[in-house]
């Protein structure tokens, strides 16, 4: 029995396939969604999607967004996604000394968008580099977990 | 008729003015093609929103799911986002979605505000003294999502607070290289059940089950709902750039070919006059040579 997993960003389809567990950052906490679930609508958080079949697990970062959940599909919606295999480590170290400089220069009570933006642009290249670091192992099986 | 030497000035600057159209033509066919495919990439993204947005208004149940979906009774104001173009050089690009915009909306019902996007645009609403409560010009020649979002979030808030009831987007379809066509689409309130969106995205089977939403409902519809209309925006500019460079390439296109046909035409003229400045020296020539003969001739004659 496996559930249908598809993960859209706004510019490319990331991932779809038949799998057994889809682990998703929901806003209120993780949730790990197996086949026939009952429907869900939820908000994502900058975190990462655990996708397994059989014994072979992706993991993808994801920028936020919202999860669809019926019994035969889940549906991520996501603002930006990546599957930490792509990650480019020396551009995702380079965004985030780029995001570390331009947030020590800006004031918050100054321009608050742009604190926010460049503040999230830090907390995303973070969540990247962490990421790609811990999970990226060529091709990896799970048998620890 | 002009001189040789104007006519062979006049075709130098014909024959320049055809390769910067060339040139033109030649980049306008490569953005066309990038274009097409930033149009491509947010396809599924929207289909699937789309099919995410059908699923949650056919939850039992709810006739008022939220604002954002709720038609009003009485519709005082209206907002227009129209989105152009910010360069000229595009044939008719530009005129032909503000006559489109003035076609829909010049005898409306209801005031009509506009947001301008794209510089054209702004400066043609602008000289017919219409009321452009915002302009987004300057857009990066690729914009990405963030890009746009503001449009799309202005266009909410100002559904929200009042101050308009109804939003409609008027952007110009890609249909291919050599047509496309202004539209109208409404944008607020969200049209989910009926209408053409309906068919333009396969919708799956629906559960009739309710969701369990994690967080509240309200707090989830607040998320998507404004995504889903700033999606909707980014799109129609994903279209219009398509199409803006479309127009660019065939009206530079025109422009070569007149240009190179032009060059034709004054090089045959060119060489008419050049023929007669030669034909009309020779007669001179000749004529010269005649008298001097005649004139010798005589003088000879008194000396012998």
């Amino acid at each position: 029995m496996s559930i249908r997993c598809e993960i859209v960003s706004q510019d490319r389809m990331v991932y779809q396939g038949d799998v057994d567990i889809v682990v998703l950052p929901g806003t209120d906490g993780e949730m790990g969604i197996l086949p026939h679930h009952a429907p869900l609508l939820t908000t994502l958080k900058f975190g990462l999607i655990k996708v397994r079949a059989k014994s072979e697990e992706q993991v993808f970062t994801v920028a936020g967004g919202v999860a669809e959940v019926q019994p035969d599909i889940v549906t991520v919606l996501a603002d930006a996604a990546e599957n930490v295999e792509e990650i480019d480590i020396a551009r995702a170290e380079a965004a985030r000394q780029n995001a570390e400089a331009a947030l020590s220069k800006l004031d918050r009570a100054g321009d608050v968008d742009a604190y926010l933006s460049v503040e999230a642009a830090l907390r995303r290249s973070a969540l990247r580099l962490d990421a790609a670091k811990r999970f990226r192992t060529g091709k990896r099986h799970v048998n620890e977990e | 008729m002009a001189s040789a030497r104007e006519m062979r000035l006049r075709i130098r600057s014909v024959k320049n003015i055809s390769q910067v159209t060339r040139a033109l033509q030649a980049v306008s066919a490569s953005k066309v093609r990038k274009a097409i495919a930033a149009l491509m990439g947010t396809r599924p993204y929207a289909t699937k929103a789309w099919q995410v947005l059908t699923h949650v208004a056919a939850q039992p149940g709810r006739s008022n799911l939220h604002p954002l979906l709720t038609e009003r009774e009485t519709v005082k104001n209206t907002l227009v986002v129209v989105i152009s173009g910010d360069r000229g050089l595009a044939g008719a690009y530009n005129t032909n979605l503000i006559r489109f915009v003035f076609r829909q909306f010049n005898n409306y019902p209801t005031p009509v505000k506009y947001i301008a996007v794209g510089r054209k645009g702004r400066d043609l609403l602008l000289r017919r003294r219409q009321s452009v409560i915002a302009e987004f010009s300057n857009l990066p020649a690729a914009p990405g999502f963030v890009d746009v979002s503001a449009i799309g979030r202005l266009a909410v808030d100002e559904f929200l607070s009042g101050s308009a009831d109804e939003v409609y987007l008027v952007y110009t379809d890609f249909f291919n290289m050599v047509k496309q066509e202004p539209v109208v689409k409404k944008l607020l309130p969200l049209q989910v059940l009926g209408g053409e969106r309906v068919e333009t995205y396969e919708t799956t089977k629906q559960t009739s089950a309710a969701y369990i939403y994690e967080p509240a409902e309200r707090e989830i519809l607040d998320e998507i709902i404004p995504r889903f209309t700033a999606l909707q925006v980014y799109q129609s500019i994903l279209e219009s750039l398509a199409s803006e460079h479309a127009a660019r390439m065939v009206a530079m296109r025109n422009a070569t070919d007149n240009a190179n046909e032009l060059v034709g035409d004054l090089q045959l003229q060119y060489n008419k006059v050049r023929q007669q400045t030669i034909t009309s020296d020779m007669l001179d020539i000749a004529g010269g040579a005649e008298a001097l003969a005649q004139a010798t001739q005589s003088v000879g004659g008194e000396n012998g």
